[in-house]
This record gives C-alpha cells, sequence and structure tokens, in this order.
C-alpha cells in the first residue's frame, strides 16, 4: 500500500506550463459532443524528442509515442495521421517549445502532441504538449516524472488532459471492464483496463460465473455464480476480503448497483415468481420494485437514480421498461421487435442501449422518450450485452462476428467497431467500470 | 352267509401261504435292499424338494429382478425422459404433460424421493433472461406435480438458462433438444 501512494505521487504531474497567451480555458468547440464522430479531428503525433540520445531513450521515445498515438485513436475521436507524410523530424528541431506550425497545417494536421523524453537511471521524464496548429497556440502542455515501467499511466494521464480539455469529459482512459470468460474451462469474471490491456482473473470459483456489476464508486462487483450449486448474488469488495451472498430459493441475478449508493436492484425469485427487488449492499431486502406476474428483470438506473429501465414479459414478450421509482409507474420503452432484454442507461441519461432479437441479436439504442430506436450492428452474429463507457461515447458489447463470442468496442454511434481483447475460450457480458479517480 | 364263509377260507390259506413265502426269502439283502430303496427315495425328495425350492426362489428372484427393474425402469425413465418447450415459452405442452403425470406416479409411488427440476434454454435470446424463463419452466413443472398430487417440499427447481445446452449445435434440433425440463432425484 505503502509503495503503491509513493508511485502515485512520483507520477504526479510536475508543472503545467503556459506559453506566451497560453491555455484560455477549456476548448469544448473542438468536438461537437451531440456529433462527435461525423469529423474525424487529423492529429500529428511524431516521435518524442529524445533529450539525450541512447538506445534506452530511443525504445521509450517510440513506444510511449506509439502508445498515445493508440491512445487517442480508441477514443474514436481523431484521425491519426501517417508519420511518413511528416515535413519535420522531431529529433532534429533545437527546442520543442518552438513550432513551425505551417508544416503541420501543410500536411492537414490540426492538432499537434510533442514530447520530449529524458531518463535518468530507471526514471522517465516526459514533457508533453498539445497545440492546436492553425491558432498556433499551446493547448495543454504537462511534465511527468516517474518510473519507467509507469510510462504507461504517465500517457494515459497526458491523453485524460487532452480529453478533458476537448471535450469537458474525464475520459474513460482511467476505466476498467469486466467480463466474462471461460478460458480457464468454467465461467470466471475478469477484469482489464479499458482498452483490453492486462486482462486478469478476478474470480476463482470453478463454476458457472456471470453478469458483473461495477458499484459506482469502482470499489465493489456484484455478480451470479452457481458456486454453491444455484444461482446465488454475490456482493464482492474488489480488494479487500469482504461481502455477502444472497442464497435465496430461485434465481438471484442481474444485479445493478444504485448510482452513488452502497445498494443495489436485483432479481429475484424466491416468491415463485422473478422480481426486481432493492437491496442494501449488505444484502437486505429493500423493497420490491415491481410487482407484475411474469418475468422482471435486468434493473439498469438513470444516472440520478430516480428511474429505473428493466425488462418485462408484461405484455407476452420481453420488453424495455421504465419506472419512476417515486411514483411507481411503469412505462414501455421498446414497441419494435419481439424481443428487446439488456438495457444499459447512458451516464448521460437521454438514451438507453440495449439487445433486440430479429433472427439474430442486435445492439440498438433508442431515446428515453422513445425516439429511434437506432441499430448499431448488423449482419454480424450476434451482438449482445451493452454496457456504456463512463463518458458516454463509447459502447463495449459481445459479439459471435468472428466465431466465439469476444468483447468489442464501437463509438455510441456505432461507428468504429473493433475487438477490444481475444482470450482463449469465449468472453460474454462485459461491463464498463465508472469513471475511477487519478490513477 | 356263503360270501363270508369264502373269505374266511382264503384268509385261512392265503396268510399261511404269504407267511411262508416270507420265511424262505434271502432276508439280509431284501433288507439292504429295502434300506437303499428308502435312501434313494429320501434322496429324491429331498432332491426334489430342493429343485422346487430353487424353482421356487428363481421364480422370486426373477420376480424381484423384474420388479427391480421394472423400478430401475422406472427410475431411468423418470430420470431421463425430459420435457420439452417452445422458444420463450414455459407453457406444458400436450406432451410435456403426459411425461409428467408418469412422473407423479413415480413420486408418488416412490415416497422417499425428492427431486429437483433443471430448468434450461436454448442459446438464442439473452443469458440473463433465459436464466429468468428456465427458472419458470422449472416452476411450472413443479406447480403442474404438485397439482397432481405430489407434496411442493419434495421438489425443489434450479435454472440453468442457456449455460448448459445437452446439444452444443447451432440449429434448430439443437435448440429444441435444449429447450427442456430436466429431472434429477437428489
Amino acid at each position: 500500500m505503502k509503495n503503491y501512494c509513493i508511485k502515485t505521487i512520483c507520477l504526479i504531474a510536475l508543472a503545467s506550463f503556459m506559453i506566451g497567451t497560453g491555455i484560455c480555458g477549456a476548448g469544448y468547440d473542438y468536438i461537437d459532443i451531440t456529433h462527435p464522430f461525423l469529423r474525424k479531428i487529423p492529429i500529428a503525433i511524431p516521435v518524442f524528442k529524445k533529450v539525450y540520445p541512447g538506445d534506452a531513450t530511443e525504445r521509450l521515445s517510440g513506444t510511449a509515442s506509439g502508445l498515445l498515438a493508440e491512445t487517442l485513436d480508441f477514443t474514436g475521436y481523431f484521425k491519426i495521421l501517417d508519420r511518413d507524410a511528416f515535413l519535420v523530424d522531431m529529433q532534429t528541431v533545437t527546442s520543442l517549445a518552438n513550432v513551425n506550425f505551417h508544416n503541420w497545417t501543410s500536411i492537414g494536421a490540426e492538432l499537434l502532441v510533442t514530447g520530449g523524453v529524458l531518463l535518468k537511471g530507471d526514471q522517465v521524464e516526459m514533457e508533453l504538449r498539445l497545440y492546436d496548429t492553425f491558432k498556433e497556440k499551446l493547448l495543454v502542455g504537462k511534465r511527468y516524472k516517474g518510473l519507467i515501467k509507469d510510462q504507461r499511466k504517465i500517457v494515459r494521464r497526458f491523453c485524460s488532459e487532452i480529453i478533458f480539455f476537448l471535450t469537458g469529459n474525464k475520459g474513460i482512459f482511467n476505466s476498467e471492464i469486466a467480463f466474462v470468460s471461460n478460458n480457464s474451462g468454467n465461467k470466471e469474471i475478469y477484469i482489464c483496463e479499458f482498452d483490453g490491456y492486462n486482462p486478469r482473473q478476478v474470480t476463482h470459483l470453478k463454476s458457472i460465473t456471470l453478469s458483473p456489476a461495477w458499484s459506482s464508486d469502482g470499489k465493489w462487483m456484484a455478480y451470479t455464480s452457481y458456486a454453491k450449486g444455484k444461482p446465488d448474488l454475490y456482493i464482492k469488495h474488489l480488494k479487500q476480503k469482504r461481502g455477502t451472498v444472497i442464497s435465496k430459493k430461485g434465481i438471484n441475478i442481474t444485479p445493478a448497483w444504485v448510482p452513488n449508493e452502497f445498494a443495489l436492484a436485483a432479481t429475484l425469485s424466491f416468491s415463485g415468481d422473478s422480481e426486481i427487488y432493492l437491496l442494501t449492499g449488505t444484502g437486505k431486502i429493500i423493497n420490491k420494485l415491481t410487482k407484475k406476474r411474469g418475468i422482471d428483470l435486468s434493473p439498469t438506473w438513470s444516472p440520478d437514480g430516480k428511474n429505473m429501465a428493466f425488462v418485462s414479459k408484461r405484455s407476452g414478450t420481453p420488453q424495455v421498461y421504465i419506472k419512476n421509482i417515486a411514483s411507481g409507474v411503469a412505462r414501455r420503452l421498446t414497441f419494435q421487435g419481439r424481443y428487446n432484454t439488456q438495457p444499459s442507461w447512458s451516464p448521460k441519461g437521454d438514451k438507453v442501449a440495449y439487445s433486440g432479437m430479429s433472427g439474430r441479436n442486435d445492439i440498438f439504442v433508442i431515446g428515453i422518450d422513445g425516439q429511434g430506436p437506432i441499430q448499431l450492428t448488423h449482419d454480424h452474429g450476434d451482438n449482445e450485452a451493452p454496457s456504456w463507457s463512463p463518458d458516454g461515447s463509447l459502447i463495449v458489447f459481445s459479439s459471435t462476428r468472428e466465431g466465439p463470442s469476444r468483447i468489442y468496442v464501437m463509438t455510441a454511434y456505432g461507428t468504429d467497431q473493433r475487438r477490444l481483447l481475444a482470450l482463449q475460450g469465449e468472453q460474454t457480458q462485459p461491463d464498463w467500470s465508472p469513471g475511477m479517480g487519478s490513477n | 352267509m356263503r360270501k363270508k364263509l369264502l373269505i374266511h377260507l382264503a384268509m385261512v390259506l392265503v396268510i399261511p401261504g404269504l407267511l411262508l413265502t416270507v420265511s424262505c426269502a434271502k432276508k439280509t439283502i431284501r433288507s439292504e435292499t429295502s434300506l437303499s430303496q428308502q435312501a434313494e427315495d429320501e434322496a429324491a425328495a429331498e432332491k426334489a424338494s430342493q429343485e422346487e425350492l430353487a424353482r421356487q426362489q428363481a421364480i422370486e428372484e426373477q420376480r424381484l429382478q423384474e420388479e427391480a427393474e421394472r423400478m430401475a425402469a422406472a427410475r431411468n425413465m423418470f430420470l431421463n425422459e425430459d420435457i420439452f418447450f417452445e422458444f420463450d415459452s414455459a407453457v406444458l405442452l400436450a406432451e410435456a404433460q403426459s411425461i409428467l403425470r408418469k412422473k407423479a406416479e413415480w413420486l408418488i409411488n416412490n415416497a422417499e424421493a425428492a427431486a429437483t427440476i433443471e430448468g434450461h434454454c436454448d442459446e438464442r435470446g439473452t443469458n440473463e433472461y433465459n436464466l429468468a424463463l428456465g427458472d419458470q419452466r422449472a416452476e411450472s413443472a413443479k406447480t403442474f406435480l404438485m397439482d397432481l398430487g405430489v407434496e411442493g417440499s419434495r421438489l425443489s427447481g434450479i435454472s440453468y438458462g442457456e449455460e448448459r445446452p445437452v446439444d452444443p449445435g447451432h440449429n434448430e434440433e439443437a435448440w429444441a433438444k435444449n429447450r427442456r425440463g430436466h429431472f434429477t432425484i437428489n
């Protein structure tokens, strides 16, 4: 724990610096958040300048600048320009602070990221700058100091600064994705970083384990497991050996944490009928949220916690409904199709993503006013279990488009669909974590 | 009167004749023959009775074996005969109902047995919903058995959703096999 703290401190940016007129507030007009992916911003990211030449510095400047390009590319906001087209070699410029912007505007770059790398033993210092090449202005400048092995954290932190400046949102670079994988021979819960990096197994129950759900502080995870022979609900602290198991007769499934509370909704069938209940984080029933005969399940909360979308078969087919918790009134949200399940409420609060079946399963997004729905996946196997990134810009989901079920990511508008990771076996039911403090 | 006289006369003549015959016979041999005959008879009787016993036992054994086989067959049928459902439905079809009637009969005849009903689904649809659907399938089979007089305390249900397909195929034939209620004895 102590080591961890020391590391964190080392990673703190040493300085924000401004040049000339400098940074003048956030530039939210760079990325139109209502249609962010209609036009990608061309950005140039040359290999970082090596302050002192050397093999290790050479490697680091290459990997760090490559990682920065990949990380920004992941957001879907940018068009990363080909380095072969660059007119200037950053290694030959005398000072990183003096940029000939014409060299960049003439190849179409609207944004430019430059970096300088200095190695001292196992320590690295990185100086990173974001420029607007047309306005010839420094937008964000930071200097970081840390261990060489922390370069990924440094790069991500600077990317967060860039995204925060351009969109006003903290972005996704500190977030993680939980999912189910059977590559150990049993379905277990795994967690990877937002870009699929560093997948690791977090349950070892050697059973069927399903439906991971992050608490909104990212510290707890609820899931269903057959470890004791039947589908029970596990509520576990991710770092400490704390938690509880709800093991009532019937099914104990589909947990969904109430935003910013140590409470969650889940589906229990001990009454003989599956209904959604509100539970404390310690597993005690607070009250019953649905009371209709027939299947009710899969709650998902509006960001303010005042409304809950869920799946119900009350009309004869599984459809998504929205219930206002205070009034208790439920209204049907989806009318197209005969099988709409797995709702996921967007972090901005205005939309619900879900899986709809017409032959195969596909991902749809519908406004909470019923606008749409818009189909985001087409003709690519079964696409299921959508979950929003904490900034609402991306959706993670599972797809069988390449055969076995794997985890994929796309923008909230359905563009830039790509595989997040591929482990042995099959991966399903991704759940994107909330944004987690700096790390 | 005359007839009676004739019988007396006959007796006077015949009986000494018989006595004479006996005294003239080879006593020992006759006696041995008689003993061995007796032993043989006894052995034969014994054998016959043993054979009869064995036959009875065999019949009984066969009866027991047949009974056991019949019970095992009934038990196997209880365990192996699944009930099937339509897509996204927990409604008991006519065939499922007739199978459940046999299962109810078995449960009533085997009062000490407790059973678990597994509800399964095909891979279509989504995992969570299929867990609820499998739960509903187990529940509707349980309710049907209880209506036929099986105590609810002897029946439990478990849903496996789409997690344990019996046929891993991705076609209607496989799906039809996987949309099932399966029974186990606890």
